[in-house]
């Protein structure tokens, strides 16, 4: 599988008035062509920063460090591709859409509500490409909005977003977010304020579009069960870090962090079952623990947990997690 | 004795004009709930299921008559609660108490802790002495899982976690007998949110409580439920034990509900 993101290191700094805080700290992980890559973290993590952080869309006065490569699509025989985090806005600008697109969680804040939805997406779509005819570009976005599987295409473009259900207003994002054509879709909770109905809808759609399209999804949520039906592999997120990461199954059959272990036991299930709540809350990235962000938290928590944060450990083939009972813990599995 | 329902519920009806223009009056009314029966039994959990839209929360307003049905009777404690006026009414009413699911809206940003719980004390107890007041605010804080502390402290200062646990304490300061919970766990992250419904499970048992919990998500009601409802277009198309309904449904809406809801392989 052709490499198409290669992030290395990145690192968000944001001033507060007790100095720099790292919402996003050293991450590091790769996302292939045609690969779901699951960014699972509650609030507070890191998750959205990061990704707002890949696409130069990071708060003003945040600092970036680290790399994040991006690999043009066949490109396995040229191996130089672009630094994100070192591009020039000149040089974002054209990647932005084109090449990686992202879809937020509510979409009606990210429409403009005085615009009809098929002139949004004529708009990303001549972003690109100036010399495009009117009718081209008319055509492109209708033929996005089809893609989208929304049903009457040329009487959805003239409607505008207040019109429109939730779903279909996702649905609408979507179309604008693809109709540029981008490789790589950056998807934060997209379907979180959905009804559970209308979310399996929108998930559906997604794994359709990755499959027709190529695409390279990069998932962010907080909900396992959703990560669980989308991603390939997922990435664990606490306080900024990756805590764990691993194939989508074996991560949430075997946990191997017990940040991930928590979370699956604190996880609402169908059948009744009994909650163990992780105590505590996140910390504050202004006031993380000297050692593992974790420790206070952690069930398994021993002295040495304390003296410096933990390296990735590999746990199994593909399966590494931050922690130093890896791999002497035997976790149990939960329920 | 006569086991008595705690709350019986017969055909409520609620709906509201259709806005067609600003100055034109139409005579077409869409229906947010209809037709909804059901008893409450003491000490029970009645989980509320359904999509947004579908009138949970319009119900949980009457039953609370927080707003008037259209028609329909309500009786609570064996009493007329919908014709309740006046004393009655204040004496039905601090018997049953809301939890909101926006624990920052929700919560007065000018009124430190102390005094947002104590609130429905000065009203209902108003002959109550400060010192006596505060004593039976810190006990409940104490309840809830905050310190007696937190009672000279503002809203701003806690976690979402924590400001649940304010909203619970404020509405369990006047020992109600009735609870309604509309989604309480949902604006939280899920390790926190375990943990308020931890609380809610453990509150229950200590005071006595029946509890009303309004969810869209199954997996949220189906952690405390005895008997769920589900809910779709005003209407209860499904009700039994939350085993029956989550692990048999009947209703082809209650299984496309359940079939929707993302799994974590076990």
């Amino acid at each position: 599988m052709a490499v198409r993101l290669d992030v290395r290191k990145l690192t968000v700094e944001l001033p507060t008035q007790t100095g720099w805080v790292r919402p996003v700290n050293e991450v590091s992980f790769t996302l292939g062509e045609g690969e779901t890559l699951g960014i699972v973290g509650e609030s507070g993590s890191g998750k959205t920063m990061l990704s707002l952080a890949l696409m130069g869309l990071e708060p003003p006065g945040a600092r970036r460090k680290g790399e994040a490569w991006l690999h043009e699509r066949d490109g396995a025989a040229d191996l130089r591709g672009i630094n994100l985090i070192a591009a020039s806005p000149d040089e974002m600008r054209p990647l932005r859409g084109r090449e990686m697109a992202m879809i937020f969680q509510e979409p009606m804040t990210a429409l403009n509500p005085v615009m009809r939805v098929g002139s949004q997406i004529e708009e990303a779509i001549r972003v690109h490409e100036s010399g495009a005819s009117k009718n081209d570009i008319h055509q492109r976005a209708i033929r996005a909005l089809e893609q989208a599987a929304l049903s009457e295409p040329e009487q959805r473009a003239r409607q505008y977003p207040h019109q429109l259900s939730g779903g279909l207003r996702q649905r609408v994002m979507i179309a604008m977010a693809l109709a540029p054509g981008p490789g790589i879709l950056i998807a934060d909770e997209p379907s979180t304020a959905l009804d559970v109905t209308v979310q399996k809808q929108i998930l559906e759609l997604l794994a359709k579009l990755r499959k027709e399209l190529q695409l390279s999804l990069l998932f962010i949520t907080h909900d396992l069960g959703v990560v669980a039906q989308v991603a390939d592999r997922i990435i664990v997120m606490y306080a900024g870090r990756i805590v764990e990461d691993g194939p989508t199954a074996e991560v949430l059959r075997r946990p191997r962090h017990p940040y991930t272990e928590g979370l699956l036991r604190a996880a609402p299930r169908l059948a009744r079952g009994n909650l163990i709540p992780i105590p505590g809350t996140v910390p504050a990235l202004n006031a993380l623990p000297p050692g593992c962000a974790f420790a206070p938290r952690c069930p398994y928590h021993v002295t040495e947990c304390d003296a410096a944060v933990p390296e990735l450990r590999p746990a199994s083939k593909n399966h590494n997690a931050r922690c130093i009972l890896v791999p002497c813990a035997q976790p149990t599995t939960t329920n | 004795m006569q086991a008595e329902a705690l709350l019986d519920v017969r055909n409520l009806r609620k709906s509201y004009p259709i806005s067609t223009g600003a100055f034109t009056k139409s005579e077409r009314r869409t229906v947010a709930v209809d037709e909804i029966s059901f008893a409450l039994e003491r000490g029970e959990t009645l989980g509320i299921v359904g999509e947004s839209g579908c009138g949970k929360t319009t119900l949980a307003r009457m039953l609370l008559r927080l707003i008037e049905p259209d028609s329909g009777e309500l009786r609570f404690r064996g009493q007329n609660w919908l014709g309740a006026r006046g004393a009655d009414l204040r004496a039905l009413r601090r018997r049953m108490q809301m939890v909101f699911q926006d624990p920052v809206a929700s919560l007065n940003p000018r009124m430190r802790v102390g005094a947002i719980i104590g609130e429905p004390l000065a009203v209902h107890e108003p002959d109550l002495s400060r010192s006596k007041r505060r004593d039976r605010v810190a006990e409940i804080l104490e309840a809830v899982g905050l310190s007696a502390e937190s009672l000279d402290r503002y809203p701003h200062e806690f976690s979402g976690g924590q400001r649940q646990r304010i909203g619970i304490a404020r509405a369990l300061i006047l020992r109600p007998e009735l609870v309604i919970a509309d989604e309480p766990v949902s604006a939280l992250d899920v390790s926190v949110g375990a943990q308020i419904l931890e609380l809610l499970a453990r509150l229950q048992r200590e005071f006595s409580l029946t509890l009303i919990l309004i969810s869209h998500s199954l997996p949220v009601v189906a952690q405390l439920a005895t008997r769920v409802a589900v809910m779709q277009s005003g209407r209860i198309v499904e009700i039994g034990a939350a085993g029956h309904v989550l692990g048999a449904p009947r209703h082809p809406y209650t299984k496309s509900l359940i079939a929707a809801v993302p799994q974590i392989p076990a």
